[in-house]
C-alpha cells in the first residue's frame, strides 16, 4: 500500500485514508460537504478560531485532562506502568465535547442556526446539546428507540438542555439508524442545518476535522508523558466504536515509530457469536455513511446489526482513518466481550475509584495483558475517554441487581 | 445496446409530442413474482422506462415508504442477484423498455463492481442510479460499465448549482434525474415554477434528457412536471400500492393499482403537448 512519507497527510484531496474514506453522500449534500471543507481550510488558517476554541477548553471544558498513574492497577497486574488521559473529567463526562465544541463554532462560522446530531450511548448527543445551549442554537439529536430506552439519564439531560430528542424506530433503533435519520434531515434542511457527526465516520472532510477536533487528547498526553516519565509510552490504547477517541489519542503519535497503538472493539458475546460491533475484527470493506470502511455485512452487502453491551460501540462500522491504520499495519485492534468490559468496570472502580464508561472498560480489559507482555519498565496510556456515571441503572441490570 | 434503449425511449415519446413516464417499483416487494407481475403492468399501462428499486438495509436517501418497501423486499430475502434475475425475466419478452436499477452503493460494491456490470449487461439492465455514488466516486464503477454500454444515471437537486452541474454531467448518460425537492423520496411536492430555472439549466449544461422526481404522486402534479421536464418519474405513490396488497394478503392488487396509477399518469402526461 501506498504509504506517505508523513501519516499528517492524510486524507488526501479526495478525503481518502489509502483506499478508505471519500465522499459517498447523495448528491444533495455534496455541495455542502464541499463547503464544509472550504469552510473548515479558512478556520484552520483564522487564529481568531484557534483563540476561540482554545479559550473554552480551557474555561468551559476544562483541559488540558489531567494523566494520572493509575498505581493500584499498576500493582495488581504487576506489569507497565498504567496511566490514563483522564477525558472523563471533562464538562459532560467525556471526550465527546472536544469534537462538538469544534464543530458548532465552525456551524456558527457559516452562519447555521440549526444543529442536528446523532447519538448512540447519549453522551455526543448531551455534549451536542450543551454547546448549543452556551450558544442558544436549535438542537435536534436523533436517537435509536432502543437507545432511548437503554440511556434515559442522558435523555433527560438533552431535554434540560433544550434539545429535542427524536426516537428513530427504522432499523433496529440503534445509533446506525440515528444516523440514518439525521442524513434525511440534513438532506431536508439544507439551507439552515448543520450535521455534528459524533465519529472520526461520514464523509469527508468529517473524518478528518473530527479527528483533528481530538486530537487535543493526543498532543496533551504526548507533552504530558515526556513531562512525568521524561520518555514516550509504549504503548497507546483506547477503545473504538466509530473510534474518535482513540484517534484523538493516536494521531499525534502516529510518527512515533516506537509507539505501539491499540484500538480495542466491542466483541459483545463474541465475535465467533456473531453479535458483536468489530468491524475490523469481524467485517469487511464496503460502503456506508458516506465513507468506505470495514463493516458488519452480509455476502448480499446489507448491513448487519452491531451488538454491544456498551450502547456508545453498537456501530457497525469504523471510522476509514482506522481501517488504513489497520492494514498499513500501524495500529493493532484487539476486541473485548460485555463480560470482559463488565469485570473490567468494576476492577477500575474498586481500584481506583473511577468508575468509567461501559466504552474505556473495554480498553481497560485488555490492558492488563499488555501491562504484563511489556513488564515493570513498559509505560502505557490508556484513554479513560468517558465517565460510567450514565451507565450504573445498566451496570446494576447486568449484575441481577434491583435499583 | 442499452442506452440505445433509453435513448429510443425518449425519442419515441418526442415524435408523440410527450414527455416521457418513469415508474419505480422496488424488486422483491413483497414477492419477486409480484414484482415481475407489476413490473408488466407498469409496461402495458404506458410506463416508458422502469427503475427497478434494490433493496439496502439502510438507504439513507428515502422516505418512509421506500424504507417500507427496502424492508419488505429484505424480508422475502431479495438479494442484489435476484433483482437481476427479475430483470433478465422481464427482458426474455421485452426488448424496448429500458430497465433502471436504482439502489445504493453497498451491495453493488459487495458483489464486485466488474461482476455487477457484466451480471446487469447480462439481464438486460440499461443503468443504474447508485443514490450514494457521486461524481468524485462512480470513476470506478463508470470504468467497468463503458465495457457494456451501461448508463451512469446522476442525480442533480436544487442545491446543485452551474458550476457542480458541469460535474454532474461528465460521464452522465442516458438522462439526468433531477430531484425536485431537497428531502427523502416521497417528501411533499416542489413547485414546478421555482425549479423550472435549474431543470433548463441542467439540460443545458448536460445535453441530457432532464427526468423530473420526488413528491409527484398524482396526475395533475405529473402534468405540471411534464410541463417543464422531458420526463417524470413516480416512486412512492407506486410502492404504495405494494404496501396494499401486501397488508391486505391480496397480492395481485400490486400489479393492479399500479397499473391503474401508470395508467392515470401516463394519461395526464401525454396531456401536456411538448414542442
Amino acid at each position: 500500500m501506498d504509504v506517505r512519507n508523513t501519516w499528517d497527510q492524510w486524507p488526501d484531496m479526495n478525503g481518502r485514508f489509502g483506499e478508505f474514506g471519500g465522499r459517498y453522500v447523495a448528491e444533495t449534500l455534496m455541495p455542502l460537504i464541499l463547503e464544509l471543507e472550504a469552510e473548515y481550510r479558512r478556520a484552520q488558517k483564522d487564529p481568531a478560531f484557534k483563540a476561540e476554541m482554545d479559550d473554552l477548553w480551557t474555561h468551559y471544558v476544562g483541559r488540558p485532562s489531567p494523566l494520572y498513574f493509575a498505581e493500584r492497577l499498576t500493582e495488581h497486574f504487576g506489569g507497565a506502568k498504567i496511566y490514563f488521559k483522564r477525558d472523563e473529567l471533562n464538562h459532560t463526562g467525556a471526550h465527546k465535547i472536544n469534537n462538538c465544541l469544534g464543530q458548532v463554532l465552525l456551524a456558527r462560522r457559516m452562519g447555521k442556526t440549526r444543529i442536528i446530531a446523532e447519538t448512540g450511548a447519549g453522551q455526543h448527543g448531551v455534549a451536542t446539546a450543551t454547546i448549543c445551549a452556551r450558544f442558544g442554537l436549535e438542537c435536534v439529536v436523533f436517537m435509536g428507540e432502543t437507545d432511548v430506552e437503554r440511556q434515559k439519564p442522558n435523555v433527560f439531560r438533552m431535554r434540560l438542555l433544550g434539545a429535542k430528542i427524536v426516537p428513530v424506530s427504522s432499523g433496529t433503533g440503534t445509533l446506525k439508524d440515528a444516523m440514518n435519520e439525521a442524513l434525511r434531515d440534513w438532506v431536508t434542511n439544507v439551507d439552515n442545518t448543520f450535521y455534528c457527526i459524533g465519529t472520526v465516520a461520514g464523509p469527508h472532510p468529517y473524518p478528518e476535522l473530527v479527528r483533528d477536533f481530538q486530537s487535543i487528547i493526543g498532543k496533551e498526553a504526548r507533552e504530558q508523558i515526556l513531562e512525568r516519565e521524561g520518555r514516550l509510552p509504549d504503548v497507546i490504547m483506547a477503545c473504538i466504536g466509530g473510534g474518535s477517541n482513540a484517534i484523538g489519542l493516536f494521531h499525534p503519535f502516529l510518527e512515533d515509530e516506537s509507539v505501539r497503538m491499540i484500538g480495542v472493539e466491542a466483541a459483545g458475546h463474541g465475535i465467533e457469536t456473531g453479535e458483536h460491533a468489530a468491524a475490523l475484527n469481524g467485517g469487511r470493506p464496503g460502503i456506508l455513511h458516506g465513507n468506505r470502511t470495514y463493516l458488519l455485512q452480509t455476502d448480499d452487502g446489507q448491513i448487519l446489526d452491531a451488538h454491544s453491551i456498551s450502547a456508545g460501540l453498537d456501530y457497525p462500522g469504523i471510522g476509514p482513518e482506522h481501517a488504513f491504520l489497520r492494514d498499513t499495519g500501524r495500529a493493532e485492534y484487539l476486541s473485548t466481550t460485555d463480560k470482559e468490559a463488565l469485570e473490567a468496570f468494576q476492577l477500575c472502580t474498586k481500584l481506583e475509584g473511577i468508575i468509567p464508561a461501559l466504552e474505556p472498560s473495554h480498553a481497560l480489559a485488555r490492558v492488563g495483558e499488555v501491562a504484563q507482555e511489556l513488564g515493570k519498565d513498559g509505560l502505557i496510556i490508556l484513554n479513560m475517554c468517558g465517565r460510567g456515571d450514565k451507565d450504573v441503572f445498566s451496570v446494576a441490570k447486568h449484575l441481577g441487581v434491583d435499583m | 445496446m442499452p442506452t440505445e434503449r433509453i435513448t429510443a425511449a425518449f425519442d419515441r415519446a418526442k415524435a408523440e409530442k410527450r414527455a416521457v413516464l418513469v415508474s419505480y417499483l422496488m424488486a422483491g416487494d413483497p414477492d419477486l413474482e409480484t414484482s415481475y407481475q407489476a413490473l408488466c403492468a407498469l409496461r402495458d399501462n404506458g410506463a416508458d422506462i422502469i427503475e427497478l428499486g434494490a433493496p439496502f438495509t439502510d438507504p439513507m436517501a428515502d422516505g418512509p415508504a421506500i424504507q417500507r418497501a427496502g424492508l419488505r423486499a429484505l424480508a422475502a430475502k431479495t438479494k442484489l442477484t435476484d433483482v437481476l434475475a427479475l430483470a433478465a425475466r422481464f427482458r426474455e419478452t421485452d426488448q424496448t423498455t429500458p430497465l433502471i436499477i436504482m439502489g445504493y452503493a453497498n451491495p453493488v460494491h459487495s458483489m464486485g463492481y466488474g461482476a455487477f456490470a457484466e451480471a446487469a449487461h447480462g439481464a438486460g439492465v440499461d443503468g443504474t442510479i447508485i443514490v450514494d455514488l457521486p461524481p468524485e466516486e462512480d470513476e470506478p464503477l463508470r470504468d467497468e460499465y463503458a465495457k457494456y454500454g451501461l448508463s451512469v444515471i446522476r442525480l442533480a437537486t436544487p442545491t446543485t448549482h452551474e458550476a457542480r452541474m458541469k460535474k454532474v454531467a461528465e460521464g452522465a448518460s442516458g438522462f439526468l434525474y433531477f430531484v425536485s425537492v431537497t428531502g427523502v423520496t416521497g417528501a411533499g411536492s416542489a413547485d414546478p415554477t421555482v425549479i423550472a430555472g435549474n431543470i433548463e439549466m441542467a439540460r443545458r449544461v448536460s445535453g441530457l434528457p432532464v427526468c423530473v422526481g420526488f413528491g409527484v404522486k398524482t396526475g395533475a402534479q405529473a402534468a405540471e412536471m411534464a410541463k417543464i421536464a422531458d420526463g417524470v418519474v413516480v416512486g412512492s405513490a407506486f410502492v404504495e400500492h405494494a404496501e396494499a396488497a401486501h397488508e391486505s394478503g391480496d397480492l395481485a392488487r400490486a400489479p393492479q393499482g399500479m397499473g391503474a396509477l401508470a395508467k392515470e399518469l401516463s394519461k395526464a402526461i401525454a396531456g401536456v403537448a411538448k414542442p
